[in-house]
């Protein structure tokens, strides 16, 4: 739960301007933005997500970097991802 | 790949070593402790270690939330869960934290309604989809996660929803490192500063550590290399006789951290006066609780609580794990009554505890584990 993951912005909510849909490692869902209100996001940018918030705007090579360390990490990642799946903010 | 290649690369980490090794003043010892658990996680996971000259030690920090919850906070939410209304939502990560009376999953198993969400948002639509149950959300975490409760309260109140509320577990780093350097039993050189927790607070918070305490502290990221550089740049602050706060993370953490985040924590959330963390006991303004202006939300005055403070098992030696006074392996029961299938303490619990981290990655062959613990 503690685990930071990076996130590629891939579209916004036409109802909410705080979501935006995410893919993270292949798994697309809505995730808050509201944190980054500041950083005037858009698609292709990558973040890092926490618990369905977008915590921070990083480079798409600090993307990577951190989704390698994260499969490295095995189960607790798949886990994470899991829990992502079952995730349906509105 | 390039730039992963760059933080992993073991040419690099050689070099690393080797100025490390380089910078270490004969016969001197140099502690220091990772606060972050994601950091202990991938110090055993590459065997950090065994790339630092033996004079260097690392200790392991109070940086794990879930290992940190008391057991009476557990009961306390597995008594709202029972109640018959509700439905209780809370991280995967709680499911096995042993509380007085049996976990999250034990709970479950005799019938409450205990539900795994990914987010506080998710709980939140649970709240909207089941209007006629009581929908609490167990939140635990450091300052990393409090922002998301905090919107989520924030988007609950926007939306006029009634039947949900948070039981609040936040805690925050900066008292539980206050009192581990208060602590008598531990001398530590630095700390390794956490990197995700930073990248909310920022990097001023730590500047006490320096100022008070005379100490440095190096926030750094999770890749092996982020963490043998941190200690490189913590030697190099020592050698040069500079207690400073220094961020080896640059490329996630703003200096100033995420103002929006801390404004979310600030309206909906209050220091309470003082916090039991397991195995630390009592920390003075060392937790979250929320507002009055969000009492509303607030699980712990919605529901009557029992509130029992519930010792830790005799057997378990978190506490001095959790402060680095102890190393995992140290602990009595550690790989024989405890283990991550049948945790006795937290720090077993979750993979970034110390404890499962250490069984996890078997830096110690399971012989040596038996050496160890029977010694
Ligand atoms: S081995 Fe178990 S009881 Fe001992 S310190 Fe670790 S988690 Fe606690």
């Amino acid at each position: 739960m503690c685990l930071g993951i990076p996130g590629e912005l891939v579209g916004t909510d036409e109802e909410h301007a705080d979501l935006a849909l995410v893919d993270v490692s292949g798994v697309r869902r809505r995730i808050n933005v509201g944190l980054l209100a500041d950083e005037d996001l858009k698609a292709g940018d990558w973040v890092l997500v926490h618990v369905g918030f977008a915590l921070s705007k990083i480079s798409e090579s600090e993307a990577q970097a951190v989704l390698d360390y994260l499969e490295g990490l095995g189960q607790a990642y798949d886990d994470e991802l899991d829990a992502l799946r079952q995730s349906d903010i509105r | 790949m390039r730039f992963v290649d760059e933080y992993r690369d073991a040419g690099k980490a050689r070099v690393l070593a080797a100025e490390i090794a380089g910078r270490c003043e004969p016969g001197r010892r140099y502690t220091f402790m990772e606060v972050c658990g994601g950091h202990t996680h991938t110090i055993y996971k590459h065997g950090l270690e065994d790339h630092l000259p033996e004079n260097v030690v690392l200790v392991h920090g109070p940086g794990c939330p879930v290992c940190v919850i008391p057991m009476g906070r557990v009961d306390d939410a597995i008594h709202i869960a029972a109640q018959p209304d509700v439905i209780m939502t809370s991280f995967g990560d709680m499911t096995r934290v042993p509380g007085g009376q049996g976990s999250f999953l034990d709970a479950k198993a005799a019938g409450a309604d205990i539900r795994m969400v990914y987010s506080p948002l998710d709980a939140l639509r649970i709240a909207q989809a089941n209007p006629d149950r009581r929908v609490v959300f167990m939140a635990i975490g450091f300052e990393t996660t409090a922002p998301s409760t905090a919107m989520t309260i924030l988007r609950a109140a926007a939306d006029g929803i009634r039947n949900f509320s948070v039981f609040c577990n936040h805690v925050m780093i900066i008292p539980a490192i206050k009192a581990i350097l208060d602590s008598p039993d531990l001398r530590l050189d630095g700390f390794i500063g956490p990197g995700h927790v930073s990248a909310v607070i920022g990097c001023e918070p730590y500047e006490f550590i320096a100022r008070d305490y005379g100490k440095p502290l190096v926030v750094a990221g999770f890749e092996p290399l982020d963490i043998l550089q941190s200690v490189h740049m913590l030697l190099g602050l020592l050698a040069s006789g500079r207690a400073e706060v220094a961020n080896q993370y640059a490329r996630v953490v703003p200096w100033q951290g995420n103002r929006t985040a801390m404004e979310a924590i600030r309206r909906v959330m209050r220091l309470r006066p003082h916090f039991e963390w397991r195995g630390l006991g009592f920390i003075s303004q060392s937790a979250l609780m929320l507002a009055d202006e969000y009492a509303a939300f607030d699980a712990e005055r919605i529901f009557e609580l029992p509130g029992v403070r519930v010792a830790d098992p005799k057997a378990c030696q978190c506490g001095e794990v959790l402060k680095g006074v102890l190393r995992p392996w140290e602990c009595k029961v550690f790989g024989t009554a405890c283990t991550p299938e049948t945790p006795i303490g937290t720090c077993m619990v979750s993979s970034e505890g110390a404890c499962a981290a250490y069984y996890n990655f078997g830096r110690f062959s399971r012989d040596r584990v038996r050496e160890a613990t029977r010694a």
